[in-house]
């Protein structure tokens, strides 16, 4: 019947329309394409005005709240923590059910040393977070990561209870009353961190995103990359191809945490005010629900998926405590009509290959010289 | 004077109950093209799995370039020289057939995660050598018209070629072909007994685990017979299929001798 | 501490343990069915057994009307009626149970599996419309009927865009599986009358000491659940290692596409095994409510993941590690709430897992149900 085909069409068109948009903007001579990535930016830059725009606004304004309800804290964190956990689960292919773990030390190192135990500033806090973050993923990786699949998802779930568990009982860790008082970022110029607005943690924390997926961009075009790549697709053969893959599923777990622990910071500094209870096994599974709904193992995916999960809820509080149910139906659609994510992760197609040519020094013909260098 | 690369000395392997190999001794010269045949579940692949790392023997030695392997991992023992292919393909399905090889290159670089990330001149070195390389092996192998598309999308010869160009993109000593025409016609047979010849003429020492012997017979310089585990006969292909032994353990069944 | 009392207490949480235990191991003999079957962790089966302890509530106090205190006591019920009401209990929630487990698989995982068909269309379908209804309307009549509206439609479009003969992605699954599990116990949550409080069972047992064993109490409840625990996986055990549709089961586990090509059934196959492993969860959801005599939306999540753990523990995918997983996870736990204090209970369920894992990666006993080693 020929409405079936249009059906297909229907679910199937906008992402195609999205990775379309991605392949010819990679087509576009560089000055196009970087003038078009830096509209884009600005424009991100600009969502605090964006309810004075017609359709925009529906998007970042609720009724009775405003953009500070939607967009702000919650979304930045969540695409963040979207982006770290996609390095582990996607680019590397490691199941993590305990990812709240690193973002809860990343929080409350910066609640320690900024004030349970210390006054530091925010600002010297962070970097000290984020290492102490990448250390408890390698620490936690070490023994773990011989595990395979399963049941490394399972161990992982259990670390990330053990580290809830013990902030609530550790009188050091303030118990179960949590850390109170925790220092805010340092004001910029006209940016006042405060209660009353919002928008310059949007700001800052846009700015965290695009460095880190600058970073991450970097990483994942180099052999470091490549070797998740082929872990996730094959660990045997990678292992037998030369791939320290220890080694590299350690570099995931690490990186991954580094992120988790900088989206805690930034958390941290938003509500000044933690507890255990805010770190639940149920946010682990919302934020592997972001990168998978998203499209795993591709960056605009996690960083789509992390939006829509934290700003779902938000954004239609009308359905009071219906939402949360309609997120898990939404789940479960998303999943049976497009098991790869709302944007699939694409093969990609390497803008150099399209002008290679090969060096001068060796012959063209399939005679060439693969001699042992 | 041609030295020994790899030698297998004694090697005994068993599976709980089973012995899948048992006192298996042979060497691989330098530059030789090596056959290793045998009926089904003769222990070719396990003999494979021994010299790559997969399974420790039970007893024996495995030297490769007068250094014993016993006790290195599976990703050190490529890092020495020794490279394989797999008996059902086992490509990243979802990487493009350039990265595949570029995974391969990649076991003689070291830009780990700092130098990426800086972006250091190390690793800008690295992969524009590594994109060469890897563009170099396709065209020697003959599928660089479709390095950019997913591994998963070739078609099966290109599968099977490259695995080939991945395996030798470490820069092996040593390269291990586990049944590499498994599933050719006889037209890409022919083609491959070119490939692999041209690969020796490159000065690779190739080990070729086949079933086909018309494919076994024309390339090999030397072969050994496995059967039950045991090496029942060793060398030059005309003495090989002169043997009785050979001929009452593998020719003389039908099904292998096609 | 006199080491009388060390030794009394020691006994105590023995009991105890085991009791527990023996609820971990019937929900992880769900898990490890389904992971020895799919390779897929039915993160939903957590929500499965609170249903069922739902069901066995609304058996005991809708259908046979018991109220939760007569004249101030309990309603204490003995001999016959007693035995009567325990077995309507345990069957409301073994068919409850299994019955949604069949649903959760048809509807979450099977169009995933490509094989999507009407049952899932339609399910899904009406949630669909049902959801967006409550857009519009906060009266849950006027949602059902707008639900049942949009049912035919979309389902008829749903079942032309299942994605037939394409198998998802592992994650895909857990993901569905997560959101299932969320909308079950959110669904539980909202539309039943005290929403998301706790809810009392009727405590129809009289915890009576039954016996004393070496100086410790034993009681009756401990006893009967144990008890049923073994019954009912000896049952299991029989039914994969015996019958016909067993054999298929464990045809299934070992080799799919073998198993195709000899002509097994596999969507039926695997139906079953989502059913035996709800079946398995609604005894446990009767077994705890027996114990514990209370139920709330979110009961599932924790004992869910414990079970898991004691699944992982034993070596899943393999039934009698269930079953040892769940008495070692159950034992392990009591003792060392009691040596470390209370509030350590769960890391300690982990920190067990994590140790017999570095030391045997597939758990205690292997994972294999194909093998069916019982």
């Amino acid at each position: 019947m020929s409405l079936s085909g249009t059906f297909k069409d229907l679910t199937s068109k906008p992402a195609r329309a999205i990775s379309g948009v991605g392949e010819r903007i990679g087509e576009m001579p560089t000055v196009s394409r970087w003038s078009l990535i830096a509209l884009f930016i600005v424009s991100m830059y600009l969502m605090p005005w964006w309810p004075e725009v017609p359709v925009l606004g529906w998007l970042v304004d609720t009724p009775g709240t405003s953009f500070e309800g939607v967009i702000t804290d919650k979304v930045v964190i969540y695409v963040l923590v979207a982006l770290g956990l996609n390095v582990v689960v996607g680019l590397a292919g490691l199941l993590d059910l305990g990812y709240v773990g690193f973002y809860a030390v990343g929080a409350y190192t910066v609640g320690v040393l900024s004030s349970q135990h210390a006054n530091l500033p925010w600002l010297v806090c962070v970097p000290i977070a984020v290492l102490v973050s990448m250390a408890a993923g390698v620490i936690l990786g070490t023994p773990t990561l011989r595990l395979r699949g399963d049941y490394l998802a399972i161990v992982t779930l259990g670390f990330g209870e053990i580290i809830r568990i013990s902030a609530n009982n550790a009188e050091w860790l303030g118990g179960s009353r949590g850390i109170s008082k925790i220092a805010k970022p340092p004001n910029i110029g006209p940016l006042k961190f405060g209660i009353l607005d919002a928008k310059p943690y949007f700001f800052l924390g846009l700015t965290f995103i695009i460095v880190v997926v600058f970073l991450l961009r970097r990483l994942e075009n180099s052999r470091v990359g490549r070797a998740w790549n082929a872990v996730r697709e094959d660990e045997d053969a990678a292992e037998l191809m030369g791939v320290n893959t220890f080694k590299f599923k350690l570099w995931a777990f690490a990186i991954g945490a580094a992120i988790g622990g900088l989206a805690g910071t930034l958390y941290a500094g938003k509500v000044r005010f933690i507890n255990p209870s805010n770190f639940p096994l149920q946010l682990s599974i919302l934020f592997l629900a972001a990168v998978v709904l998203g499209g795993t193992g591709n960056m605009w995916g996690a960083i789509l998926g992390g939006a829509v999960v934290a700003w779902m809820p938000e954004r239609f509080r009308g359905f009071a405590d219906k939402r949360v149910f309609v997120f898990g139906v939404a789940l479960v659609l998303v999943m049976v009509f497009r098991p790869q994510g709302l944007i699939p992760r694409k093969i990609r197609k390497e803008r150099w290959l399209v002008n290679w040519k090969p060096p001068e020094s060796t012959p063209q013909s399939g005679e060439a010289e693969v001699g042992r260098g | 004077m041609a030295d020994t690369v790899l030698s297998v000395d004694n090697v005994t392997m068993q599976f709980g109950g089973v012995t899948a190999l048992s006192d298996v001794t042979f060497g691989i010269m330098r530059g030789e093209i090596l056959g290793l045949i045998g009926p089904n579940g003769a222990g070719k692949t396990t003999c494979f799995n021994v010299i790559t790392g997969v399974y420790t023997a039970t007893s024996g030695a495995v030297t490769f370039d007068e250094q014993p392997l016993a006790g290195l991992k599976r990703f050190q023992i490529t890092k020495r020289g020794i490279a394989r292919t797999f008996q059902n393909i086992r490509l990243f399905p979802d990487m493009t057939a350039i990265e595949n090889v570029m995974v391969g290159v990649d076991v003689n670089h070291k830009t780990s995660v700092g130098g990426a990330l800086i972006g250091s001149r190390r690793h800008h070195r690295e992969e524009r050598e590594g994109r060469d390389k890897a563009m170099e092996l396709l065209t020697f192998m003959g599928i660089a018209d479709r390095a950019g598309d997913a591994a998963r999308n070739l078609p099966y010869g290109y599968q099977r070629r490259l695995e080939i160009a991945r395996a030798l993109a470490t820069k092996p000593k040593l390269l291990c072909l586990d049944e590499p025409a498994a599933g050719f016609t006889p037209a890409e047979k022919q083609e491959l007994m070119d490939l692999i010849r041209r690969i020796r003429a490159q000065g690779y020492t190739v080990l070729l685990i086949e079933h086909d012997m018309s494919l076994v017979m024309g390339v090999t310089d030397r072969i050994v017979v496995l059967d039950f585990g045991k090496i029942i006969a060793t060398g030059s292909p005309a003495e090989v299929q002169n043997n009785p032994d050979v001929i009452a353990a593998y020719l003389g069944v039908p099904d292998d001798a096609a | 501490m006199s080491d009388w009392l060390i030794y009394r207490t020691f006994l105590d949480l023995t009991v105890t343990g085991l009791a527990l235990g023996a609820i971990y191991a019937l929900v992880a003999l769900g898990y490890t069915l389904v992971y020895g079957v799919l390779r897929l962790i039915n993160f939903a089966h957590s929500e499965i057994f609170m249903v069922g302890t739902f069901a066995t509530l609304i058996t005991a106090t809708n259908f046979i009307g018991i109220p939760l205190l007569e004249e101030g006591n309990y309603p204490y019920r003995t001999g016959f009626t007693l035995v009567a009401i325990l077995l309507a209990c345990i069957v409301g929630g073994m068919v409850v149970s299994g019955a949604g487990a069949v649903l959760l698989e048809r509807v979450a995982y099977r169009p995933l599996r490509g094989s999507g068909e009407h049952v899932g269309a339609v399910v899904l379908a009406f949630t669909t419309a049902f959801t967006v209804s409550l857009v519009f309307s906060e009266t849950t009549r006027t949602n059902v009927i707008i639900g049942l509206i949009g049912t035919a439609p979309i389902a008829v479009l749903y079942l032309r865009i299942f994605r037939r003969g394409r198998q998802a992605p592992r994650l895909a699954f857990l993901i569905s599986a997560i959101g299932a599990s969320t909308a079950i116990a959110e669904a539980v949550a909202i539309w039943s009358p005290r929403d998301r409080e706790q809810y009392q069972t009727a405590r129809v047992l009289e915890k009576k000491v039954l016996f004393e064993f070496l100086g410790t109490d034993v009681r009756i409840d401990y006893v009967l659940v144990v008890i049923g625990a073994l019954l009912m996986m000896t049952a299991l055990v029989l039914f994969v290692n015996r019958t016909r549709l067993g054999r298929g089961v464990r045809a299934v586990a070992q080799d799919v596409e073998t198993a195709k090509i000899l002509g097994v059934n596999v969507d039926f196959v695997i139906l079953i095994t989502f059913l035996l492993g709800g079946v398995m969860a609604g005894a446990a959801a009767m077994m705890f409510t027996l114990v514990y005599d209370q139920t709330r939306f979110n009961i599932g999540f924790l004992l869910g993941v414990k079970s898991f753990t004691a699944a992982v523990l034993g070596g899943i995918g393999n039934l009698r590690g269930a079953l040892l997983g769940g008495f070692v996870l159950g034992l392990g736990e009591n003792y060392g709430a009691a040596i470390f204090g209370g509030e350590w209970k769960d890391v300690i369920a982990f920190i067990l897992l994590l140790v017999v894992l570095m030391f045997r990666p597939t758990g205690i006993l292997g994972e294999s149900l194909a093998k069916a080693r019982v």
